[in-house]
């Protein structure tokens, strides 16, 4: 059975991207919590340690620790190793320029828990002009 | 975002190419940010241009011959501009934080040919913008205090929960682009720490644990950045106002594990003369204790080594005081560090500078530590050979040794540390 849910927030950074979903309830650092040369989550008490969020549209609170957050979010761009998406729920400086430097399509403030509406796996299309999520099962 | 005349003519190109691109981007940031203008900001901190792991292998290869073009590094480093731009002198005053190495130390912490040519072509690069190498997580500590009230814009969230909530001067924790081009045209969003509301306290944080030594500081600011994250907690119950260095401990630890970018300590900080102070209208979201148990719940929290062995020690995150080096001269006066242990201690240069004079240098460097400065062992990615097991006295050099170095790491007093470099055993931990 195929079905499209459909959320509606605020555009980030423009753009449409669709992608598997990458979805954790914890906030991930930059610097010390990624590695820009892989894409890879490497926090050692993060849930998802060992994962790689590269062309996935990464669904997470925000962005936490070190102000090197945007700057380690550009070099996995420019490493090529950037997700294709963000879609996130808490507001921060940090994800602000970061979302604005890893120059994907990224949305914040949707009108539905994310967390409980988008899974791992999910094939999810973020239009981040429109500030929109589409999920298609 | 609502620019003004001058604003918009900077944007239109009026003062070049790069203060152009540096009001774009600075626009569209505010504008992810969801503010409605930008402030006039006089002091900027940053980390600027990329010496550092991680981001120096995206540099351009520099043509035989030439010397290395550091406005195109500039360019795509700091701007996120595609193409290269003709970078002008700063107009705010501008500190850079930690750089890549200590030029004194280089040899010691293994540093690389390149890394030495560009950390050489980076402070070229500061002399020609007018940026200040000062080299240091701490400016506030080696001249750069803001003063009450001031709109800046810094990065470093140990420097940014610092300057907000110990000095009351107003910043959000800016990114490498941000500082950047705040530095180049003076401004940044206001939003967040720079507005009335945004440093309203939200969670109450009730101390009943006797919080003391610097070990406790840094757990309790480990602690509740876990449980408040990103919100600005108001702790009472601390009777005796605390000194610098264990309020910087706090700070840098909340930062790490949370991101706390502000707190109140009531009858401490400067905007909480009282728990309404703190508030200033805001509705307490949670009410939490922290006490013994909690205490312990934080130690457990830096569970990464096993092994008692210990070769690996590192004094200084952030960048230490003259108190804390004086302390760690006398530990260490008159004694030899075992064979198999490095201690390594971080401090500014300019007070590096006060510690040969006063001849604490001297102490700790005749018992085999040294003492360095510009660099940290995370950041840095510095380090002696074959680490298996490092131990330091700060919680978030502990919560980052791990994860950058794969170094399993003790977290203890800094008595506990400098006893484990003399030994090479860890007997640290909370008492």
């Amino acid at each position: 059975m195929n079905k499209t849910i459909t959320l509606k927030g605020r555009s980030v950074v423009s753009g449409v991207a669709e992608a598997e979903a990458l979805v954790t309830r914890q906030r991930i650092s930059g610097f010390g919590g990624t590695d820009a040369m892989t894409g890879e989550i490497i926090e050692v008490r993060h849930e998802l340690c060992g994962q790689s969020f590269k062309g996935k549209v990464l669904v997470f609170p925000g962005a936490k620790g070190s102000s090197g957050w945007a700057s380690h979010f550009q070099s996995a761009r420019l490493h090529g190793n950037a997700p294709a998406a963000m879609i996130f729920t808490e507001m921060t400086t940090k994800m602000a320029l970061g979302a604005v430097v890893t120059r994907v399509p990224a949305v914040t403030d949707l009108d539905q828990d994310v967390f409980d509406v988008i899974k791992t796996g999910d094939i999810v299309r973020v239009d981040g002009t429109n500030g929109t999520v589409e999920i298609k099962r | 975002m609502k620019l003004t005349d001058d604003e918009q003519r900077v944007l239109d190109g009026s003062e070049g190419d790069a203060r152009a691109h540096a009001m774009d981007l600075l626009l569209r940031y505010g504008r992810a940010l969801g503010a409605e203008r930008l402030v006039d900001t006089d002091n900027v901190c940053g980390g600027f241009v990329g010496a550092l792991p991680g981001r120096r292998d995206l540099l351009p290869p520099v043509p035989e011959g030439e010397d290395r073009d550091m406005d195109a590094v500039y360019s795509l480093l700091n701007l996120d501009s595609d193409v290269r731009l003709d970078i002008p002198p700063v107009k705010a005053m501008t500190y850079r934080l930690i750089d890549a190495m200590d030029p004194d130390k280089a040899d010691v912490q293994r540093v690389s040919q390149e890394t030495k040519q560009i950390v050489a072509d980076v402070n070229k690069f500061c002399g020609k913008t007018g940026i200040n190498a000062c080299n240091t997580c701490t400016p506030y500590q080696i001249g750069n205090m803001p003063v009450h009230g001031q709109h800046c814009a810094w990065m470093e969230s140990s420097a940014v929960v610092y300057i907000n909530s110990v000095v009351g001067a107003r910043t959000n924790v800016e990114g490498a682009h941000s500082a950047s081009a705040a530095a180049l045209v003076g401004k940044i969003p206001y939003w967040g720490y720079h507005t009335p509301e945004g440093r309203r306290g939200t969670h109450h944080i009730v101390v009943e644990h006797d919080v003391q030594s610097m070990l406790d500081w840094g757990l309790m600011g480990y602690w509740i950045g876990e449980k408040v994250k990103t919100k600005v907690p108001i702790l009472s119950g601390i009777s005796a106002t605390p000194p610098p260095d264990k309020l910087k401990h706090f700070g840098a630890a909340a930062a790490s594990s949370g991101g706390v970018e502000m707190y109140h300590i009531v009858g401490v900080t400067p905007e909480a003369r009282s728990m309404d102070d703190a508030l200033r209208g805001n509705v307490i979201t949670d009410t939490l204790t922290f006490g013994r148990k909690e205490l312990e719940e934080a130690y457990g929290y830096f569970s990464t080594a096993t092994s008692r062995d210990v070769d690996f020690i590192v004094i200084g995150c952030p960048h230490a005081s003259l108190t804390q080096v004086k302390q760690v001269a006398e530990l260490l006066d008159g004694k030899k560090l075992s064979p198999n242990t490095d201690l390594w201690v971080f401090t500014p240069k300019a007070l590096k500078t006060m510690a040969d004079r006063i001849g604490y240098t001297e102490k700790i460097e005749r018992a085999g530590a040294h003492l360095m400065s510009d660099s940290c062992a995370a950041l840095s990615k510095v380090s002696p050979a074959d680490v298996k097991v490092a131990a330091t006295d700060s919680a978030k050099q502990a919560h980052y040794l791990p994860a950058i170095m794969k170094f399993p790491t003790w977290l203890g007093s800094t008595e506990d540390c400098v006893n484990a470099a003399l030994t090479g055993r860890w007997d640290g931990g909370l008492k």
